[in-house]
């Protein structure tokens, strides 16, 4: 040792003459060098072109399925819980699996809106915008299913700890209050978010306005923006303090999630890799969600230039990485099971795999942990319609995994006497069915009125911005 | 931009925080003090086919509660006494009285009086009325001082919460079984001898107040 530290001061500082980085060429991520103006444009028209045809199609299909829901939830209401398939021994249903299938399409959001940002991701100023509206409406359509479960929905504010005349509070030990805490909060955090990256581009929105009204009505939401340098410096502090502090979110909000599970005694939940395999599923299924929203948005307003396909790469290859994740979690859920040596715990997994929800089971694996493995090929990357084809697949497993985990353990419950099947009714699949026209219309709204990609922030990251690109 | 919004617009988000904030303010205390059964349900008094007062036969006469309310401490329900109980007096004193010419005539067809319910607890609330009379809750507890009302009304606001300060804090509340139906009856040695008689009363008797949802909604 002593000899070692003599050494130390013989060796040359570690300063090398010349710093020679390594100039690993970046891909653009604006391709053909668009200006400013052009990005302005391009997505301003789109809020101020006259309403597309195929856009009233869309709509009033939307509409149509979104009736469903409601169709579905008044009968509910009138009726009762009943109405759903939930009966002994399955009391939860396609009630938890929907709301955990929406909240975990929710995450995408966050994930690209926060994370990317701290981590300096700049390929995610083409997408945060949409994604980060695609969570909110996301959430929405989840926040469907719980609070119709309670049956009596006008009770649902006893959710929350507000003193009332019954003396009675919510009970803080369990995890479905936890829930209510975990995704309100991140509602309202993800909306904040949303709307503080819109104030510049919607008073860019404001000021190309014809109309008094216009001119009123995003003059309203713009707050006062008047792009000054002082506006943007609190407005970047602003951005990244709420990026600070929705990062926890991304992780916490579908581990409280996994938690309506895992703190249960059933074999088949009890399990302490739910949080981090519920997360990745979530990231898995949220970048499924965007990609399956951006790609047929980028071909039919030609945004080619904006997603490129080094964002296509990005995100195929977070899913790609995601979805190995949620494969090694099944293998290891049955490694515990073998390892652990209890009799139930191997009964719930060798029952998921091969009893009476085999079907579901292998529907699940096919479309989460085999159809991502295709995006390690560049081709398959490169071919639009293929990954949005693998989108929906992953968006599909994605709700059979929430399938799969609710109703195989309730239905092979400890005692055989209570075994059982689960079918969902009619209204479950009504109420279901319609999310989706809830999620469209309210996703079909924003692409009307407000701007789909944050123009600002993508102007920042355009080889144009960069005046000194090619020198170093 | 300057021409969308007159000047004094620049002044309107803090004036439009502010009205929320009162807003707010006035929607819960409102909810509060009106939308609560302290509001909505105390001070209910129906008018009743035959005007029967307390304040009278109870206050001044001495009748006991149980003279009429006879099974309240066999049975979970407090019965409503029928005619035949009232004519056990009224068939020799006021005979001719045209009050009481429904109770002569309910009497005589079998038919019974129709009395306005004041007091009801909903389908989904079990309450026991003699579990409680048993264990030392005076009727006063619940049902106000009738002993002291013309016109029987509703005194209690019996929200859920209402019932829990007593099932949370049995010993406030508990007396000797013999003044149950003594409405007048305080604890002679005031609030602190009440608390200590009332924990000796919940430790010999076991009182065990059900705080559990299922110990009201079977």
């Amino acid at each position: 040792m002593a000899s070692a530290h003599a050494s130390i001061e013989e060796v040359e500082p570690a300063i090398l003459d010349e710093v020679n980085p390594v100039d690993i060429p970046r891909p653009a991520l604006v391709d053909n060098d668009r200006s400013f103006s052009w990005i302005t444009d391009k997505i301003c028209g789109i809020v101020e072109e006259k309403t597309p045809t195929w856009w009233w199609v869309c709509f009033v299909l939307a509409c149509g399925t979104a009736s469903f829901t409601v169709m579905g939830l008044v009968y509910l209401v009138s009726t009762g819980t009943g109405v759903w398939g939930l009966a002994n021994p399955a009391n939860w249903g396609w009630a938890i699996v929907n709301f955990v299938f929406w909240i975990g399409i929710g995450h995408a959001g966050t994930l690209i809106s926060a994370i990317l940002c701290l981590l300096r991701q700049k390929w995610r100023t083409s997408i945060n915008r949409a994604a980060e509206a695609m969570t909110i409406f996301a959430v929405v359509c989840a926040g469907i299913f719980p609070v119709f479960h309670v049956g009596r929905v006008w009770m649902a504010w006893f959710l929350f700890p507000i003193p009332n005349a019954n003396a009675i509070w919510p009970n803080f030990k369990s995890a479905l209050l936890w829930d209510v805490f975990a995704v309100s909060t991140y509602g309202t955090v993800s909306v904040l978010f949303w709307y503080v990256g819109l104030i510049p581009d919607l008073a860019s929105v404001r000021d190309r306005a014809t109309s008094k009204i216009r001119q009123f009505l995003y003059g309203i939401f713009a707050m006062g923006w008047r792009g000054s340098n002082r506006q943007w410096s609190n407005y970047e502090m602003c951005y990244l303090l709420l990026a600070g502090l929705s990062t926890p979110l991304v992780l916490s909000v579908h581990t409280i999630v996994s938690f309506d599970f895992a703190i249960s005694l059933l074999p088949g939940w009890h399990t302490t890799i739910f949080p981090p395999y519920f997360v990745a599923g979530a990231i898995f299924s949220g970048f499924g969600m965007v990609l399956t929203l951006m790609l047929p948005l980028r071909a039919i307003y030609r945004l080619d230039d904006l997603i490129t396909q080094y964002h296509i790469d990005c995100m195929t290859k977070i899913i790609l990485a995601t979805g190995t994740m949620v494969g090694y979690a099944y293998g290891m859920e049955f490694f515990i099971a073998a390892y652990g040596a209890n009799d139930f715990e191997i009964f719930a997994f060798v029952n998921r795999a091969f009893g009476n929800y085999a079907w579901a089971y292998w529907i699940m694996i096919s479309c989460n942990v085999i159809s991502p493995q295709f995006f390690w090929f560049k081709k398959i990357r490169e071919n639009t319609a293929l990954v949005w084809i693998i989108t929906i697949f992953v968006n599909i497993g994605m709700w059979f995994e929430r399938f799969v985990i609710a109703v195989t353990t309730l239905t092979r419950d400890f005692l055989p006497s209570s075994w059982g099947y689960f079918s969902p009714t009619i209204v479950d699949i009504f109420t279901y069915v319609g999310t989706f026209g809830v999620f469209s219309v309210l996703f079909l709204l924003f692409l009307r009125f407000l701007p789909l990609m944050a123009m600002a922030e993508i102007k920042a990251v355009t080889p144009q911005a960069d005046a000194h690109a090619h020198k170093h | 931009m300057s021409n969308v919004f007159p000047k004094w617009s620049n002044a309107l988000p803090l004036k439009i925080i502010v009205f929320v904030f009162i807003l707010a303010a006035a929607v819960v205390s409102g909810i509060t003090y009106y939308a609560t059964p302290s509001y909505t349900r105390v001070g209910y008094e129906p008018v009743q086919p035959v005007p029967y007062d307390h304040s009278f036969h109870v206050g001044e006469l001495g009748l006991d509660c149980r003279y009429c309310h006879s099974k309240v401490e066999e049975s979970g329900h407090a019965n409503i006494p029928a005619s035949s109980t009232c004519m056990a007096c009224h068939s020799m004193i006021k005979t001719d009285s045209e009050l009481l010419e429904p109770v002569r005539a309910s009497f005589a067809s079998g038919e019974p009086l129709p009395w306005v319910r004041v007091h009801q607890t909903p389908d989904y609330v079990y309450f026991n009325h003699s579990v409680h009379v048993n264990r030392g809750v005076s009727c006063v507890e619940c049902h106000g001082e009738v002993n002291k009302m013309e016109i029987v009304k509703h005194d209690q606001p019996m929200s859920m919460g209402w019932c829990l300060e007593c099932h949370r804090n049995p010993e406030e509340y508990l007396r000797p079984i013999a003044e149950v139906t003594n409405l007048d009856w305080v604890h002679p040695g005031g609030e602190k001898g009440q608390i200590e008689d009332g924990k000796k009363f919940v430790e010999e008797w076991n009182v065990n107040p059900p705080q559990s949802c299922t110990g009201c909604h079977r």
